[in-house]
């Protein structure tokens, strides 16, 4: 019955035949022409984009109004604009009160310090970007920068103008809110994910849980208004702690449930054997967990929590609620002057891409940094 | 038992153990002697596993006693700490440490947990990297080697820690059948060195070359325990019998 196949020579290895090759059109004749009604959807599509496209280039540059005349000091004529309406983008709006974007109701003499804390803002994401800066000095650098940032927005010392928190606003209040709202709720959240999970300490089991609760089951909004009006009335008088604190305060502990809940994921997603591996070489919890259980979960978890940073990223734009003015209610208040009514489509375009610029270089940065670390654990 | 002047490594004196409702381990006593190798076998679900990891605590027994090295297991975490850094394990699945390099995985509880200068840690993890013949890995990711290789370098990982008892959990049941040898090679020279070594394993070949103990467990219990020749050779019990006839069959 059973017959035994020797091979009288080895098969020799040859190319791969032509016909499955991959280039450009090989591909586009599988994946977008390979049937008539594939072509015509692609053909469709392709007239529809390029219309688009067109239209917007025409609106956007071609017939767009860069400046307006000044007619007095101080005075603008919108006449251009309002000739180009509907076809042309007037961007002379953004050549106006660009500054009142960025910088909201900053004193207009001492933007400079705001601009400053800008470029301050985003050379310290660069720096802590970069793999080789990851050492402890790196909190070092975050609490200098960080204070002088301070130094520069409220002033008052080094011969600088006070200028009070109220006064503050546009993107400055942003990456404030963001950078310290995700820089403190990122520990918070790995203090919690932890607690959640721990066997032998029931109340702190307990604590974090309601924690996360509590806070996960109501709005965000909610806590803004809480932070902002409830919260003063529970105080001594007297005490009033500034509003933006009180706001940070809630972002922070309500980025710290989300992201407490993603870093308990990845915990919950690490091999029991890693943590047996590091009991029976006898690591004491802290130890097991800082060198063995933190490096791999947070790696796991890198795409849902880039996703909640950039989803908190932009949800700072809902302290407008309680009137603090960051750069969405500072674009938008740009607009209610009379002659740039109107004129909204162009300032919210130019918001977006600000918005955009922050978070698309957040996705980009975590996709290297997951390639970086795959590298290191290639299966 | 003779009681020689060598204290005992290992002794479990009426362990039990329960998941639940199900009893795994019913009054196991065993002493395990310095320098003494045992191997542990019996059938899957028979608690060979469990009772070996209650030895370092991987598992809390509820009932008996347990002394590892003069030192009982309680909940005393002190207790618990000098048991672990004496007591080395080697896992079925490896549990390398995947994002550290291959000698950080040897060198980090030397360096956290005996606090040995960095320099001393890896010229002892070379030394035993070189033991168990892959020093030339020292640099690459767990990822990258072979199941056999990244078993070799668990071994040397625990031994890093300059255990007194070494504890095998079927060190070999998760390797390709031409990578098992390296691996038991490995814990032949180990046994020859005179390491206190406790091994569940089916490897009856290991068993009968470096095994001084045959423990033969079955639902829980202890039930043969001797000389691995007269085990082999002259099983008392039927369970033993059945045991051997159903792994010999496979050979």
């Amino acid at each position: 019955m059973s017959t035994t196949i020797v091979a009288s020579s080895s098969v020799p290895t040859r190319e791969q035949p032509s016909a499955l090759a991959i280039g450009p059109l090989a591909w586009m004749r599988v994946n977008l022409f390979n049937s008539w009604i594939s072509s015509a959807v692609t053909l469709l599509l392709l007239y529809f984009g390029v219309k688009w496209i067109i239209s917007f280039v025409d609106w956007a540059f071609l017939h767009a109004v860069w400046s307006v005349p000044e007619t007095a000091p101080g005075k603008l004529d919108p006449t251009a604009c309002r000739d180009a309406k509907g076809f042309g983008a007037c961007w002379a709006v953004i050549g106006d009160k660009y500054r009142f974007i960025l910088f909201g109701r900053y004193p207009f003499d001492e933007q400079w310090r705001a601009a400053i804390c800008i470029v301050l803002f985003i050379g310290l994401y660069v720096v802590s970007a970069m793999r080789r800066f990851w050492r402890a000095e790196l909190v070092l650098i975050w609490i200098g920068v960080l204070t002088a940032i301070g130094v520069l927005m409220w002033g008052g010392v080094f011969g600088l103008l006070y200028v009070p928190q109220d006064e503050w606003g546009g993107l400055p209040i942003t990456l404030i809110i963001a950078t310290f709202g995700l820089a403190l709720s990122f520990p918070l959240a790995i203090f919690v994910a932890l607690g959640r999970r721990s066997t032998e300490l029931p109340a702190v089991k307990l604590l974090c849980v309601v924690y996360v609760e509590l806070i996960r089951g109501v709005p965000l909004i909610a806590w803004l208004f809480m932070a902002s009006a409830m919260f003063p009335l529970f105080m001594p008088v007297g005490f009033n702690p500034d509003k933006l604190l009180r706001v940070q305060v809630a972002v922070v502990l309500f980025a710290g449930a989300y992201l407490a809940e993603i870093v308990r994921a990845g915990l919950q997603t690490l091999p029991k054997g890693q943590y047996e591996a590091a009991d029976a070489l006898g690591l004491s919890y802290w130890h097991k967990t800082l060198f063995i259980i933190l490096p791999q979960a947070l790696r796991l978890v890198i795409p849902p929590l880039v996703n909640t940073f950039i989803g908190f990223f932009k949800d700072t734009s809902l302290v407008l609620i309680v009137g603090i003015f960051d750069l969405l209610t500072a674009g938008k208040v740009a607009l209610a002057e009379p002659i740039w009514q109107g004129y909204s489509t162009e300032v919210y375009v130019v918001l977006a891409a600000i918005y955009f610029v922050f978070c698309w270089s957040m996705a980009r940065y975590s996709r290297g940094l997951e390639t970086e670390f795959n590298k290191s654990r290639r299966r | 038992m003779s009681e020689s002047n060598t204290e005992a490594a290992i002794v479990l004196d009426k362990v039990n153990k329960w998941y639940g409702a199900m009893h795994v381990l019913r009054d196991v006593s065993m002493t395990v002697k310095q320098k003494e190798k045992v191997v542990v076998c019996g059938p899957s679900g028979s608690g060979k596993s469990t009772m070996i990891r209650c030895i370092n605590r991987l598992e809390v027994h509820q009932e008996g006693r347990i002394v590892v090295d003069g030192t009982e297991l309680t909940d005393d975490l002190r207790a618990l700490d000098t048991i672990r850094r004496e007591v080395g394990m080697v896992f079925q699945s490896f549990n390398l440490f995947p994002h550290l390099t291959i000698l950080e995985n040897c060198t980090l509880a030397p360096i956290w947990v005996r606090k040995m200068p960095k320099d001393e840690a890896e010229s002892l993890a070379m030394d035993f990297l070189r033991r168990v013949k892959i020093p030339e890995q020292a640099k690459k990711y767990p990822g990258q080697l072979s199941g056999g290789q990244q078993q070799r370098v668990a071994i040397a990982r625990a031994l890093c820690m300059k255990p007194k008892i070494m504890l095998f959990d079927e060190p070999t049941s998760a390797l390709d059948p031409e990578m098992i040898k390296e691996v038991l090679d490995t814990m032949i020279g180990l046994a020859e060195d005179g390491m206190t070594m406790v091994c569940v394993t089916h490897e009856m070949g290991f068993a009968r070359q470096v095994a001084d103990r045959v423990v033969f467990m079955d639902q829980g219990e202890i039930v043969e325990s001797g000389k691995p020749s007269e085990m082999f050779e002259n099983p008392q019990t039927d369970r033993l019998k059945l045991f051997l006839s159903q792994i010999l069959r496979g050979h």
